[in-house]
């Protein structure tokens, strides 16, 4: 019976009978017993390792690969170094399409942040009524899909014909160009965007909020904090992780903004909304430049990947 | 002791809940119910909109309740484009992929947490950096690649790259870490073999997570709309994203449609959530068996 404890029949193992040996000796983190099989995980992670394989490594290969090529989705593809770069950078509508991405994740992230952090507050707090109902209220926007909350802000923002306009020339101003004007137009997406966001992240921030343990309440009450002081000495801190989490979420999600967008004003007027990935769909699928494409799409992973790395650098200094 | 080491999500009492404090009672109540009518008037002056009909939709003063309600922009719209085959397209890559990514997720998740190697270790940080490097990065070739496998112009090539997804996999992890190892290790005992403790054991306890994980995978699907307008080119083969979209992108909007067609496709998801809301709402994915 002892024998059949360590040794379970139908597991290869890489490591036999030696486990109390390996654990003996002094370790950087301390070792768990079941790490001797190899078999049964490698099964149960092959499906995944698989598709990651195929549809990250594989595209992220012949993407870097077709990045230097004039490649048009068909026929050969000439070689043409770094050409794509070069144009790239010197490209007045990409600079505009990443400025425009910048300006957008930029105003979103903060206020989408506030705005989830806030509701959730309000839906765990002890003194607010009908939380039920707000609750699906608020995580209903979650369900719309990116095209149709495009379309429902659309409508409300109508220039001609929207409620919006309707009330301001109701209450006697002038009717506001929400689509006509660039930086009108992207704050309706921004406000689109947040109404959209929100349901997500205050998922995780009630989660957040209601595992942050009573005592630290009741000790602060016992000190005679107010609760400003409480919020910002107990809630912010032990929320902290999340927070992290709902930054860091929200800035890859916005950075790579596409139905919303389309739905809504087309990245409009003109072409002064286009955000990054429109602009990678439009030169890559409807130009047909997938080298081109391809190029822009590294800059856009080069990007992202700053951005994690820093927020991860930013979070772990601050965690120590 | 037993009061303390019940999950977070049960413990629902706060300090507050003693009386006297009605000023803040009135205060937050009202800030939030303010908030609450922020959140719902979009979506409810849109609903209400598509039950008039097209002449009322422009006409000034414009009214909150249809005067003359009517269902023709739905009739329309169901008639004027092949919704049906929209649906059931879209209906087909939801469940699809939501039922692979479930088993996939969870078997991974499974592996990542109650596995140490070194290499499972080094696929956790394959798997977090899809998510920080979303396929809206790799774009064009991710279409080659699909184009290769000869997916292009049908549904799998939907539903396939879609079934990795970090999200799953981590919802997962985190809950089969807090699993008790002497589960595990008892089945061992028992002489159990590793997938036959995981698929007896291990996935019947993750209902919740699995639950939860079915819901947003169903969303993401069914809501998803970047690949499949690449993928897909036979106006048969259309999911509903892309449909409504079509009516969007139309030279001159017919409003009338297009709310009817907007509407129509949120209602299996709003159903959905209605039925399962409580595993959407109360996903504290640490509510697992605590040690």
């Amino acid at each position: 019976m002892v024998d059949s404890v360590r040794q379970p029949a139908a597991e290869p193992r890489s490591v036999p009978a030696d486990g109390e040996e390996v654990r003996a000796k002094p370790r950087l983190w301390p070792r768990k017993r079941h790490n001797r099989y190899t078999g049964a995980p490698l099964l149960m992670i092959s499906v995944n390792l698989l598709l990651f394989l195929l549809f990250f490594i594989w595209p992220a290969a012949i993407g870097l690969g077709y990045s230097f090529t004039s490649y048009t989705g068909v026929g050969s593809a000439p070689f043409v170094g770094l050409d794509n770069y070069q144009r790239l950078l010197n490209d007045p509508a990409f600079y505009s399409a990443m400025l425009r991405t910048v300006i957008y994740t930029g105003s979103i992230v903060p206020l989408s942040f506030v705005t989830s952090l806030g509701i959730a507050y309000l839906l765990v707090s002890p003194y607010t009524r009908g939380k039920p109902v707000a609750r699906v209220v608020f995580f209903f926007p979650w369900l719309i899909s990116p095209i149709i909350a495009g379309v429902i802000w659309r409508w409300l923002f109508g220039e001609n014909f929207g409620l919006v306009n309707y009330i301001i020339t109701e209450l006697g101003g002038k009717a506001v160009p929400w689509q006509s004007n660039a930086n009108l137009s992207l704050i309706v997406v921004i406000i689109a965007a947040t109404w959209a966001g929100t349901a997500f992240n205050m998922l995780l921030f009630v989660a957040a909020l209601k595992n942050v343990p009573i005592s630290y309440y009741e000790a602060a009450d016992l000190d005679g904090a107010n609760a400003w002081q409480k919020f910002r000495r107990i809630t912010l801190p032990a929320i902290a992780p999340t927070s992290f989490i709902v930054v860091l979420l929200s800035t890859l999600h916005t950075m790579k903004e596409y139905g919303l967008i389309v739905a809504l004003n087309a990245g409009g007027p003109g072409t002064a909304n286009n955000l990054i990935v429109q602009y990678i769909y439009t030169t890559g699928f409807k130009r047909a430049q997938i080298g081109y494409a391809s190029a822009a799409s590294f800059v856009l992973l080069l990007i992202l990947m700053i951005i994690a790395f820093v927020q991860l650098m930013f979070n772990r200094r601050k965690g120590s | 002791m037993a009061v303390a080491s019940r999950p977070p999500a049960l413990r629902r009492t706060r300090p507050g809940s003693k009386t006297g404090d009605l000023p803040r009672k009135i205060g937050a109540s009202s800030i939030m119910w303010l908030l609450v009518v922020v959140y719902a008037v979009p979506a409810l002056w849109f609903v209400m909109s598509s039950f008039k009909p097209a002449g009322d939709l422009f006409s000034y003063p414009l009214t909150f309740y249809p005067k003359h309600p009517t269902v023709a922009g739905y009739t329309q719209a169901w008639t004027q484009f092949d919704f049906a085959s929209y649906f059931l397209n879209t209906l087909i890559v939801a469940t699809a992929a939501t039922l692979l990514t479930i088993v996939v997720s969870a078997a991974t998740g499974y592996a990542l947490a109650k596995y140490s190697n070194w290499w499972l270790k080094a696929f956790a940080v394959c798997i977090l950096a899809t998510t920080m490097l979303p396929s809206e990065t790799i774009l064009a070739p991710l279409f080659l690649v699909v184009r290769n496998l000869g997916l292009y112009n049908n549904l799998a090539g939907i539903v396939v790259p879609a079934v990795i997804t970090a999200t799953g996999t981590f919802m997962f992890r985190q809950f089969f870490v807090t699993v008790p190892n002497d589960l595990l290790e008892a089945a061992r005992i028992d002489g159990s073999g590793e997938l036959s403790t995981f698929v007896r054991i291990m996935l019947p306890l993750a209902r919740p997570i699995i639950m939860t994980l079915a819901i947003f995978s169903f969303q993401w699907r069914w809501n998803d709309y970047l690949w499949p307008l690449i993928i897909l080119n036979d106006p048969k083969q259309f999911t509903l994203q892309i449909g409504v979209a079509s009516i969007v992108g139309a030279q001159n909007v017919n409003w009338s449609i297009l709310l009817g067609a907007s509407v129509l496709s949120m209602v299996p998801l709003v159903a959905i959530y209605l039925i399962f809301q409580k595993y959407v709402m109360n996903a504290d994915l640490n509510a697992g068996l605590k040690d």
